[in-house]
């Protein structure tokens, strides 16, 4: 039984992903039979920030949004083809999460949901900071929230011990399918070579539709069939972590050697060491090939012991961020923007380092520092959106900014129109590394 | 033999990703014949000179001749990174179409038709 692949499919690659992309993939993954599990990555760094605090304004609330919407579609087609989930949608509150999936059950007329909660990631507590004090800056004030990167043994162990469902707050997101191949072929957690070769089978689900053609199109060039409606991908994991990666049936999209090989580098940095609480994984001699059509092989892929050390990030408070736009069209349209950029920055003076871009003209590509655009002589640009931001711990002087902007109305150059502005407080980050013996990771089953 | 200016982006793709205020950025070839090209042409050198405003302290490549790609992973360009910088892109994720927008020499002969 062990021997048969593991069809893991993706169910969703961020926070505000498509609710109803995982549809699909389950379908899929039932009519292909066999044993399959569906992961959802639904925590950017910043997520985990912001879920902290929603949680410090209700104990209930601190995990993934959108959860019911994400796993209601597919929960009853999962449990009836046991077919586990594993998410990290549990974000500040894992068991706020579980209890409202075991809800969602109930309302759906199935029995009582098997839960696995994993934690251990959070360190906001007095205890997680008194741990934290010895590797983070000193001196840094407006604490909010820390956790730690957990792996994917408690998800396995949650697995094996019968949950359905297991919800978990941080962990690296690779191991969200590590945790399942580990659970079905029964790896050892020192097996570095299958470990290295499924966190890449992970890697490349973690991000949902980047691997299936999203992040991807570029008309002429690189174009995609149906983008619309971009199917989800599905991994198969045989027993030595080897995979392949495909994806939904009857959807858009496409699966070939160039979205794999791009979303196999993406947020990768040293080839040879991909670092995850799990092992050390080295794409360096990796290939891909094309089987055919929307199936692609990754061989080549190795793996290394795992760092003795799990990667912490601590939020603190940022201060505010403000945004303010204004649009320039026709004759002189550039010319206009600029003055109008000149009118802020000398009435707001040296109280505020302020970032302005011409939208039209040049934005993206420039630097805060406003170098890249002090290279650019003026031009004749006809329809420019003039966007000045800045960010403070002292919100009163970025609200000065957005009403100067504002005031270009009735005192600034001719013509300026369609004034948006926006206010709202930041959380910054700060990471170490801490021994990972002393944030050992636990699952505990709901029934 | 006749040589021919391209933009990167006619015969390479790639994608941007971030972490902090690091940016990373792969690029693969299309045909692997143009693969020692950019190994000769899309230097460290070069890719820290196309983010000169930016500032980066560091640009290391990663070769990946398996995959005719490789990997720069870019140090200190991100004005701190999607939670500190004021850019609309906080991610930098349209930097790849930075490096793509670079030029390379190539052998005529070697130069895709236009899509």
């Amino acid at each position: 039984m062990a021997a048969e692949a593991l069809a893991i499919g993706g169910g969703a690659g961020f926070s505000s992903d498509r609710t109803d992309a995982a549809g699909p993939v389950v379908a899929t993954l039932v009519a292909r039979g066999g044993p399959a599990a569906l992961v959802f990555e639904t925590l950017a760094e910043r997520t985990l920030a912001a879920a902290q605090l929603a949680r410090r304004q209700n104990p209930e609330l601190g995990y993934e949004p959108l959860l019911e919407r994400f796993v209601g579609p597919v929960l009853r087609s999962c449990v009836e083809h046991r077919i586990p989930i594993v998410g990290n949608f549990g974000a500040a509150n894992p068991r706020g999460a579980a209890r409202r999936l075991q809800a969602l059950a109930r309302g759906l007329g199935l029995r009582a949901l098997r839960v696995g909660v994993v934690e251990g990631d959070d360190l906001s507590d007095e205890r997680g900071r008194a741990l934290l004090a010895e590797y983070l800056p000193r001196g840094r004030s407006g604490f909010v929230s820390a956790n730690v990167y957990q792996g994917a043994k408690p998800i396995a162990d949650a697995l094996r011990a019968g949950a359905q469902v297991v919800v978990t707050g941080r962990v690296a997101d690779p191991s969200l399918a590590v945790g399942p191949a580990m659970a079905h072929h029964g790896w050892a957690e020192d097996d570095w070579p299958t470990l290295g070769r499924a966190t890449m089978a992970g890697h490349l689900l973690e991000c949902g539709a980047q691997v299936t053609g999203g992040y991807f199109a570029d008309p002429g060039f690189k174009d995609v069939p149906n983008v619309a409606h971009v199917g989800f991908p599905i991994a198969e994991v045989v027993a030595d972590g080897a995979f392949t990666i495909g994806k939904a049936a009857n959807t858009g999209g496409l699966v070939d050697a160039r979205t794999v090989k791009e979303q196999l580098l993406y947020e990768v940095h040293d080839p040879a060491a991909y670092l995850t609480p799990d092992v050390v994984a080295d794409i360096s001699e990796a290939e891909v090939r094309e089987l055919g059509r929307d199936r692609v092989a990754v061989t080549g892929v190795r793996g290394h012991p795992r760092p003795a050390t799990l990667k912490v990030n601590a939020w603190f408070e940022g201060g505010s961020l403000g945004e303010a736009e204004i649009s320039y069209a026709g004759p002189n349209a550039e010319a206009r923007a600029r003055l109008a950029a000149e009118i802020v920055r000398e009435r707001i003076g040296d109280a505020l380092a302020i970032r302005f871009d011409l939208i039209g003209v040049l934005s993206v590509f420039a630097d805060d520092g406003g170098r890249m655009l002090a290279t650019r002589s003026p031009g004749d640009a006809r329809d420019v959106r003039l966007r000045a931001a800045a960010a403070h711990a002292d919100r009163a002087r970025v609200e000065r900014l957005l009403e100067e902007v504002t005031t270009l109305y009735t005192c600034g150059p001719a013509g300026g129109g369609g004034v948006r502005t926006s206010i709202r407080s930041r959380l910054s980050t700060v990471s170490c590394f801490v021994p990972r013996e002393l944030v050992p990771a636990r699952f505990e089953i709901l029934e | 033999m006749t040589m021919a200016r391209v933009a990167l982006h006619r015969i390479a793709h790639g994608r941007t990703g971030d972490k902090g205020d690091r940016s990373n950025i792969s690029v693969f070839v299309y045909r692997p014949e143009a693969y020692p090209l950019i190994v000769e042409q899309l230097t460290e050198a070069r890719v820290a000179e196309a983010f000169r405003e930016r500032r980066p302290t560091a640009v290391k490549r990663y070769l990946l001749p398996k995959l005719q790609g490789m990997n720069f992973v870019i140090d200190g360009v991100l004005d701190g990174g999607v939670n500190d910088s004021l850019n609309l892109d906080t991610h930098g994720k349209s930097l790849v179409f930075l490096v793509l927008a670079l030029e390379v020499e190539m052998p005529a002969g070697l130069v895709p038709k236009n899509p």
